[in-house]
């Protein structure tokens, strides 16, 4: 069913009880030609674009779990392009692109709305840094603008701009086509499309073992049984490690907790997002009124889904010292997501030592908004079984060619 | 947050700490002679487990000393602490 003013119209008239299940309830088949194991954003984006862009739909997403319960549905929903370097701008930038038209193209609502992100900058290297990413930006065709103070209090005047601030605001840079999208419709709207085209979505199915022969993948198996794929794509952000010992092979990631909150709701007071690389905060306003905002990862290795109250004491501090209106909200809730991050702050996305066995990992902290433009490629790459140019410079082997992509002045959060 | 047991200082707040990561990790004696391979195993990859990890704290805003920890990684626990050069727990590392 297209979901349209007229089958809203219908189905008010039937007291909205009669809408189809928005994706099929099935148990998995015992073969496949492609298995996705995870079934956050970017594995049901990669099942999306094998369907529709690459014509295989012998596909089953697992997902341990429900549709969008790890960092899909944890994250703060921020999407924006304005990475330093050729190679990671140029991956997000399409992404960004996949943005403007994929609530059309799921015929789902994403909720994707272009406030602008702004980063600022607290002292003079830090202006210098915001600069020098601002050029590249443009230099790669990403629109992105240096603002003067005054420009930023203009866009947010509840910022405190006062220049004996406990964190003084020398500038920042904004790009104007970045923004938010609803984290949960993404999931749901890849879900649902990729259905469409005979895709299986198959929840509460843990995959407990990645199966070899000479060398290469054979199939999984999950809490369901076994299930027999001539190509298995593991997407599994915070859980990589995990899978790839079972694939038998180490990565060089280290997962983290990384968390998030919201307080309680209030009338809009910000339009935009603002984030703080000195200060590990960012926040914006979603479109219940919450203030929806992060913190920096937690400084040591885990896996429980819960933040270090000391990390997000420091971000909380530090948001009152910018927003000093914030400082009598209560906080509504609060949640960890596990990030799995590589040195170099940039993902991993191709081959694996394993024939067959392809890996799309090590987001870190800003993986959502790469969301529709990991898909896309990690789809081709596991389609043609060789990376596009986009996706080729993120291959495993940088880590022993040298070849890395430090983006941790623009990741934006703390590594 | 963690309450953790410096051996020298007793039991602290994390936020008195910095981690130090992965413990046991052997620079390779003759750095001009290994494989690309070993040296990035021994620059980026880390074990990473789900579970038991040996992992190295200094004690930063106190004693300002080093020591090793055993934790888990999904609980959070720490089983027990030892010295920096003592052997992990276990006999791994």
């Amino acid at each position: 069913m297209k979901y349209s003013l007229f089958s809203l119209v219908r189905n008010g008239l039937s007291h909205h009880e009669k809408w189809p299940r928005a994706w099929r309830k099935v148990e998995p088949k015992r073969e496949y030609d492609v298995v996705i194991v995870g079934g956050g954003g970017h594995g049901l984006a990669t099942a999306y674009y094998l369907a529709k862009e690459h014509g295989v739909t012998n596909v089953a997403v697992l997902e341990k779990g429900y549709l969008g319960g790890g960092n899909t549905g944890r994250n703060t929903e921020v999407v924006r392009s304005n990475y330093l370097w050729d190679e990671a701008a140029h991956l997000y930038e399409f992404s960004l692109k996949l943005w403007q038209d994929l609530s059309r193209d799921l015929n789902f609502n994403l909720m994707y709305s272009k406030r602008g992100v702004l980063s600022l900058g607290h002292s003079l290297q830090e202006m210098r840094d915001i600069a020098r990413r601002v050029n590249a930006n443009r230099l790669n065709g990403i629109d992105s603008e240096l603002l003067t103070p005054e420009q930023v209090k203009e866009l947010v005047p509840i910022l405190n701009t006062s220049p004996s601030a406990r964190y003084p605001i020398l500038g920042a840079s904004l790009q104007r086509r970045g923004g938010t999208a609803r984290h949960d419709a993404v999931a749901w709207g890849f879900a649902r499309a990729a259905d469409a085209r005979g895709v299986d979505v198959i929840q509460q199915c843990e995959v407990t073992g990645i199966r070899r022969e000479n060398g290469a993948v054979v199939g999984v198996d999950t809490t369901k049984g076994h299930v027999a794929a001539k190509k298995v794509g593991v997407v599994t952000a915070g859980s990589s490690g995990v899978l790839a010992e079972m694939a038998g092979f180490r990565l060089p990631i280290e997962s983290h907790p990384l968390q998030a909150w919201v307080t309680e709701p209030i009338k809009p007071v910000l339009d935009s997002v603002i984030m703080s690389n000195a200060v590990h905060a960012y926040v914006s306003q979603t479109d219940r009124g919450e203030l929806l905002a992060g913190a920096g990862i937690d400084s040591y290795l885990g896996y429980g889904q819960r933040g270090s109250f000391s990390v997000i004491e420091h971000a909380v501090a530090a948001l009152i010292e910018l927003f000093p209106i914030f400082s009598r909200l209560r906080m509504m809730r609060q949640w960890g997501g596990i990030v799995d991050t590589c040195p170099d702050a940039c993902p991993i996305i191709g081959e694996t030592p394993v024939r067959g066995l392809y890996f799309n990992c090590g987001w870190g902290t800003g993986g959502y908004k790469a969301t529709p433009g990991s898909g896309w490629v990690f789809a081709y790459t596991m389609a043609n079984e060789r990376p596009h140019e986009l996706n080729a410079p993120f291959s495993l082997d940088r880590f022993t060619t040298g070849h890395l992509i430090d983006e941790h002045g623009a990741a934006g959060v703390a590594h | 947050m963690l309450l953790i047991e410096c051996p020298w200082c007793g039991p602290r707040d994390e936020s008195e700490f910095a981690y130090g990561g992965e413990a046991h990790i052997v620079r390779p004696p003759d750095p001009a002679n290994v494989s690309d391979e070993e040296w990035a195993d021994y620059l980026f990859y880390r074990k990473n487990p789900l579970g038991d990890h040996q992992e190295q704290w200094q004690h930063a805003s106190g004693c300002r000393r080093w020591f090793n920890a055993q934790r888990d990684t999904l609980t959070y626990q720490i089983e027990r602490g030892y010295g920096i050069g003592e052997a992990a727990p276990g006999g791994e590392g």
